[in-house]
């Protein structure tokens, strides 16, 4: 760390030096720094000194520093927006791609938003490198800057036919990452990719088509139904693995698409099936893992085809690698039926037995307890079985999933009724060897099936034959060593065994053995009442106090169990955790008023609100004890309580009177138990699951044999699906009877429980904003902002009509609130402008900045914008050489008193018949302007775009008001047919003027001047293309020439690509090429060449009189300076 | 593709690419987390796990681990064509490649995989394209190459 911190200083002095070699060896050194872990955020200026080296060896470095370390937080960022641009129009193709590559990894949405459409404009390049690098490098654009998708997707479908297989490969990739993400916009695009899926032979390029399509098919199933013939032949032709796991896990996309629709496709199901056992037996493991996930696919809509497999997958289990063994578990949980659960969850003991480290046999454990309990026990035929199951898992140790085995006790023991006797035997075996158990108690997790035991042995007492032996069990003083919560259910359920004990005695007339265990219980009980757990404390001196009363009573011969039963009554039903949330509040029921008015402070506080139940189902279940005093019955309700907040299975106190205690009249008859002395205790732990598996054979054959002699005998009966209700003699053809029925009571959600399902989808998603339709006609409005209409852009978003205080503020202050981008763009510079202590007190860079807002200032008051350099301008080097004067391209459309119109027309790049005539509209009076209304009289050739529904001669509002000395910029749509000639429009606009006079009408006529320039787009052409484009021939030539020129080669230069949309192709001293594009796709190309006062301009382009018209229009812009 | 981390046995980072924006501290939390999972894993299993959301492909070549994060709907297989891939350009660039290549002329692997991906997409399928423009934008620099002195600091660590 003393070294690095030595060389941290090293490089912080080389950084300092003027020699770019040596910054740049700095920027190197730290880009490996900051791979080992060390910030290097500090010298982000430096990097971009180094990116803006001129020297192709320093700039690729500069590059790749940003690239690591910049991210979207770094606020140097927004200051490489032109140097990028810059690279990114270089003549150099290498500069060009470093700076693509390396925009891709900082790339954020201020820089997608100003460098789209430059990047736009390299997807057609001459050379494929950077074509292909553009077009990858749009999909980063697009998440960031979704407004950008609609305008460049034609551009990107030209691209999936570009002649170069990598720019193809990459338009591919862009649309399928587009398309995952929102499959429908590109449903169109299906034939386009059949084809080239038919065609293609590069196999990354299939893998990403094939996917395409798997997005694709779940919203046509048509295309599905078409894709299956090729995908197979792939299937059957392809010998690499990659391509064929794509295109068999499409396949099983198209057919679970398919699946409702079209049930034959068995044939391919087939294949798929075959193919993945392929992968599977397999040597590599990689392969063996695939096939297992895939296959976990299929399984979801055809479990059959996969369960035929169940050996291989079987045999998977005894992999090595573990994550294969986990996808083998998987599958498994779906492959279950009732015919083969047991079979494969007795595979499964035996691995569970084997498994060495815990957390792949906990797994295990889940996953074991995971297939039985799927839906509702559906495929368990017999519950001893699946008891003994859960009694043998009992015995791993040190397992997490105690609680889970609890759950799963207590709910079968709940829920299955007829289980209940057997449940209870095993359960005061697991008792009785607690020890066994719980010897570790701390770290082990497995006694937290003590809970469930001892609460499944209390509350069926009734079924347990030595009550005797398993309160003593529970009595054991090892007992207190357990978790406290076990503890207290411990104590709870004694209570609940000795009554039933007690209850026997008496009526079999044992008093002294019934005396015999109350004294047993007074003997042992105060262990618990020293318990340092609160709970077990409480419940234990309760119980103790009451059983003391019990004895005073028998000792007076007065017969006590029925009222110590009488605790106890009633029937426990299960309840959906969600349940009580579902139940409406009953009408003119108010949860929050009080029931009785409060009560005393006698009583303790927390029980004040519910108490009223208890006593009701006091009421109900029994006569009051008038023996027991006030404060012992209210403790006692207490502890109740407290269990039933324990226990899942009770209904917590709660206003829904049809979920309380059924009104039990009289106690509940309990039937007496002999106890046999005689019967030997099962040996706890023996594997007593297995002989359930022969049981069931031999079950399943006497069935098979009864069902047959029933066909004989008598109709088939039909019988639905059963296993829900009362399903012990139904039996449909092919299923197996269960031998229990489990009870899914049905009022385990109350009839009126109201269905709440919401799917949430994540609001934050990126790939929403994606969600554009496609197919829709570009709207005006999508313009990319192309770099010199960044004023333009902002002004005319919707928002610009703000409340009126604001406007009346100054003028530079209301720009500023208007858009948030603008603010965010005008605010740097002011920042710029006002606090001389600049962040990076790089001076230089400042001055560049305030030199740039004086442009923007001078030019502020005269029209919206200027750029200091021109668009798309010449070449590399040639700008920094003289600064340029401030230009506008805004031209003064009509001007009285009250308002001055200026305008200017942009061709529109996504659509070859429109053009967009911006208009700035400023209030010169003092006076309000408002509903202004724009009406052209449109010609054959031109006409303004109205919206639907209105007439020719209805006029455009213009969408704002505007205060005095306030201006802003509206913009209207034109089509047109020809564009070789240039046009002109008559018009009016129309306005009330509002002052403290009054309003009046007023009127302003205007002629739109469509000149040829403006049906041109700057568009970058490179020599290349440029020298091939002259010697095609098919150019019509002309010229002229100008005298009296002054200004400098550079300023005409300037001029001409500014006011006529040309970009420099090349420049030798004083002479020129140029080019530019029309919206109809005519090719300009110019030569201009400086003389001593005078310049001429050869021209030549596809049109003849587009040309010449052009000329004039140059000739006349060149005349005036 | 997500990102892209190199690694060498002894958990030491040697290359990382990342194709999402993420803080330095997310990124080196990641990293830790993904070379430890990583290097616990044994030779005999299968280069692929399940992390986060992600899926993670991962291989050693010699003593490099490649390891890539990809999407869940992502095909595995063909990330492993990836990496291999790559490991092939950079064998033939620098003529069996090695550690210490990749430690001296990290630069020079970052600007093949630039060329090879963009945005973590394939951006060249082509061996030879890939090389060849890395050949040419080599050209480009002078022929003097500068010693640079982080030799020192790759041996000090």
């Amino acid at each position: 760390a003393k070294y690095i911190s030595q060389c941290i200083d090293e490089i912080k002095q080389e950084l300092k030096q003027d020699n770019i070699a040596v910054k740049a060896n700095a920027v190197c050194k730290l880009t490996y720094l900051q791979m080992l872990g060390y910030d290097i955020s500090w010298a982000a200026f430096n990097i971009i000194e180094v990116m803006s080296a001129s020297k192709f060896t320093f700039k690729r470095i500069g590059y790749l520093a940003a690239s690591q370390c910049f991210h979207e937080g770094t606020d140097v960022i927004m200051l490489t927006t032109n140097q990028i641009r810059k690279d990114l129009s270089s003549p150099n193709q290498y500069d060009t791609g470093v700076a693509l590559t390396g925009l891709s990894c900082f790339v954020t949405p201020d820089l997608a938003r100003d460098l789209a459409n430059d990047i736009m404009t390299l997807m057609s390049h001459t050379k494929p490198y950077i074509r292909k690098k553009a077009v990858l490098i749009m999909y980063k654009v697009f998440l960031k800057y979704p407004e950008s998708l609609r305008p460049a997707f034609p551009r990107l479908k030209e691209k999936l036919e570009d002649p170069d297989p990598g720019v193809q490969s990459a338009a591919v990739n862009v649309i399928c990452e587009l398309a995952r993400r929102n499959p429908k916009n590109y449903l169109s695009l299906a034939p386009l990719f059949f084809k080239l899926m038919t065609s293609s032979t590069n196999n990354w390029v299939l893998i990403k088509i094939i996917k395409l399509f798997g997005a694709l098919t779940p919203l046509e199933p048509r295309l599905g139904k078409k894709l299956i013939e090729p995908l197979t032949n792939l299937i059957h032709s392809t010998s690499a693995m990659s391509l064929l796991y794509e295109c068999v896990n499409t396949v099983i996309a198209v057919l679970i698409s398919l699946s409702s629709g079209m049930p034959n496709h068995s044939a391919s199901i087939q294949l798929c099936v075959q193919k993945l056992r392929i992968l599977i037996e397999d040597s590599d493991q990689n392969l063996k893992y695939l096939g297992l996930l895939a296959m976990s696919k299929i399984l979801k809509t055809h479990p059959k085809s996969v369960q035929s497999h169940k050996d291989l997958i079987l045999q998977c289990l005894d992999d090595k690698d573990e994550s294969i063994r986990l996808r083998a578990l998987d599958l498994l949980y779906g492959m279950v039926s009732k015919k083969n659960l047991m079979e494969i969850v007795k595979k499964l003991m035996i691995h569970v037995d084997k498994a060495e480290g815990t957390t792949y046999r906990d797994e295990l454990l889940t996953k074991i307890i995971d297939i039985c309990s799927q839906s509702n026990y559906q495929y368990i035929t017999n519950f001893e079985w699946y008891i003994s199951i859960l009694v043998e898992l009992t015995r791993l140790e040190g397992t997490r999933h105690g609680h889970l085995i609890a759950a799963q006790m207590l709910d079968v023991a709940i829920r299955v009724k007829a289980i209940r006797k057997f449940a209870v035997s095993q359960m005061a075996m697991l008792l009785d060897n607690a020890h066994l158990i719980a010897s570790n108690t701390q770290r082990n997790g497995i006694c937290e099936v003590l809970y469930a035991a001892a609460w499944i042995c209390g509350e069926f007492s009734e079924h347990l034959e030595e009550a005797n032996q398993t309160l003593e069990a529970m009595l054991r003083p090892k007992v207190t060593t357990l978790p406290g919560h076990i503890q207290a259910v411990y104590v709870q359920n004694m209570v609940k065994l000795y009554a039933s004990i007690l209850q026997q005695k008496e009526q079999s007339g044992e008093k002294e053995a019934a005396q015999e265990i109350t004294q047993l219980m007074i003997e042992r009980l105060p262990q618990f009442v020293q318990s340092a757990d609160l709970e077990v404390q409480e419940r234990a001196s309760c119980i103790l106090q009451l059983i003391k009363y019990v004895q005073k009573l028998q000792v007076k011969e007065v017969p006590v169990a029925e009222e110590v039963i009488a605790l106890f009554a009633g029937e426990l039903n299960p309840v959906a955790p969600k349940a009580q949330k579902k139940v409406p509040v009953p009408e003119g029921l108010d949860l929050d008023a009080w029931i009785n008015e409060p009560p005393s402070d006698s009583e303790s506080e927390d029980e004040k609100p519910k108490t009223i139940f208890h006593e009701e189902e006091q009421r109900h279940s029994r006569h009051r004890q008038p023996e027991i005093d006030e404060e012992e019955l209210a403790r006692r309700r207490e502890a109740r309580k407290q269990e039933q907040a324990n226990n899942p299975f009770y209904i917590k106190s709660s206003p829904s009177p049809q979920k309380r205690y059924q009104d039990t009249p009289g106690v509940e008859h309990i039937p007496v138990v002999q106890i046999d002395l005689s019967v030997p205790l099962k040996v706890p732990g023996m594997p007593m699951s297995d002989q359930y598996v022969k049981l069931e054979e031999e079950r399943r054959h006497k069935q098979k044999l009864e069902k047959d002699k029933k066909k004989k005998k008598q109709k088939k009966e039909k019988r639905g699906k059963h296993h829900r209700h009362n399903s012990l003699h139904t039996e449909s053809e092919e299923d197996i009877a269960p031998a229990h029925h489990v009870d899914i009571i049905t009022e385990e959600m109350p009839e009126n429980a109201l269905p709440s399902d919401e799917d949430d989808k994540d609001p934050n998603d990126p790939y929403k904003a994606l969600d554009i339709d496609l197919d829709k006609p570009l709207a005006d409005s999508e313009k990319l902002p192309v770099q010199r209409h960044r004023n333009v852009e902002t002004l005319k978003s919707p928002d610009a009509e703000v409340p009126l205080e604001e406007k009346k503020s100054k003028k530079p202050k209301k720009k500023e609130k208007k858009h948030k981008e603008k603010e965010r763009d005008k605010g740097k510079k002011k920042e710029k402008e006002k606090k001389k202590s600049s962040k990076h007190k790089k001076k230089k860079h400042k001055k560049e900045k305030e030199e740039k807002s004086k442009d923007k200032k001078k030019s502020k008051k005269k029209s919206h914008h200027s750029e200091e350099e021109p668009p798309q301008s010449v070449q590399n080097g040639t700008l920094d050489d003289e600064p340029l004067p401030p230009m506008s391209s805004y031209r003064l459309l009509a001007e009285n008193p009250y308002i001055k119109m200026t305008y200017d027309i942009q061709g529109n790049l996504q659509n070859d018949s429109q053009v967009t005539v911006s208009v700035i509209f400023e209030n010169k009076s003092t006076s309000f302007l408002k509903s202004m209304e724009l009406n052209v009289l449109d010609s054959l050739n031109t006409k303004m775009l109205r919206p639907e529904g209105s007439s020719v001669h209805d006029g455009i509002p213009v969408p704002f008001q505007l205060p005095p000395g306030i201006s802003n910029e509206a913009q209207f749509v034109f089509t047109l047919q020809s564009i070789v000639m240039a046009q002109k429009l008559k018009g009016t606009l129309s306005f009330i003027v509002k002052n403290d006079e009054g309003s009046t009408h007023e009127k302003l006529d205007f002629k739109l001047h469509f000149s040829c320039a403006s049906y041109l787009i700057t568009t970058p052409c490179y020599s290349d293309a440029f020298a091939k484009l002259l010697e095609s021939g098919d150019l019509h030539m002309s010229s002229i020439k100008v005298d009296g020129i002054s200004i400098s080669f550079q300023h005409l230069l300037a001029k001409i690509c500014f006011h006529h949309h040309f970009s420099v192709v090349e420049r030798v001293d004083s002479c020129a090429s140029m080019y530019s594009r029309s919206i109809q796709g005519h090719h300009v190309c110019l030569l201009v060449k400086k003389g001593e006062n005078s310049v001429s301009i050869d021209g030549k382009c596809n049109d003849s009189t587009l040309l010449s018209n052009l000329l004039d229009e140059m000739k006349e812009t060149l005349s005036k300076c | 593709m997500q990102f892209m981390l190199l690694f060498s046995r002894q958990g030491k980072l040697r290359l990382q690419k990342w194709y999402v924006p993420l803080s330095d501290k997310e990124k080196k939390k990641i990293t830790r987390e993904l070379v430890q999972t990583v290097l616990a894993r044994k030779p005999k299993m299968c280069s692929f796990l399940e992390w986060r959301d992600l899926k993670i492909v991962y291989k050693r070549y010699a003593s490099l681990y490649f390891c890539c994060a990809i999407e869940d709907q992502d095909n595995e297989l063909i990330t492993l064509e990836i990496i291999h891939r790559y490991v092939e350009l950079l064998d033939k660039y620098f003529g069996s490649v090695c550690e210490l290549d990749i430690i001296f002329n990290f630069e020079k692997a970052y600007f093949i995989l630039d060329e090879f991906l963009l945005g973590g997409e394939v951006q060249e399928t082509s061996k030879k394209n890939v090389l060849k423009a890395i050949e040419q934008a080599d050209l480009l620099q002078e022929v003097k190459t500068h010693r640079i002195k982080y030799e020192t600091i790759v041996f000090s660590l």
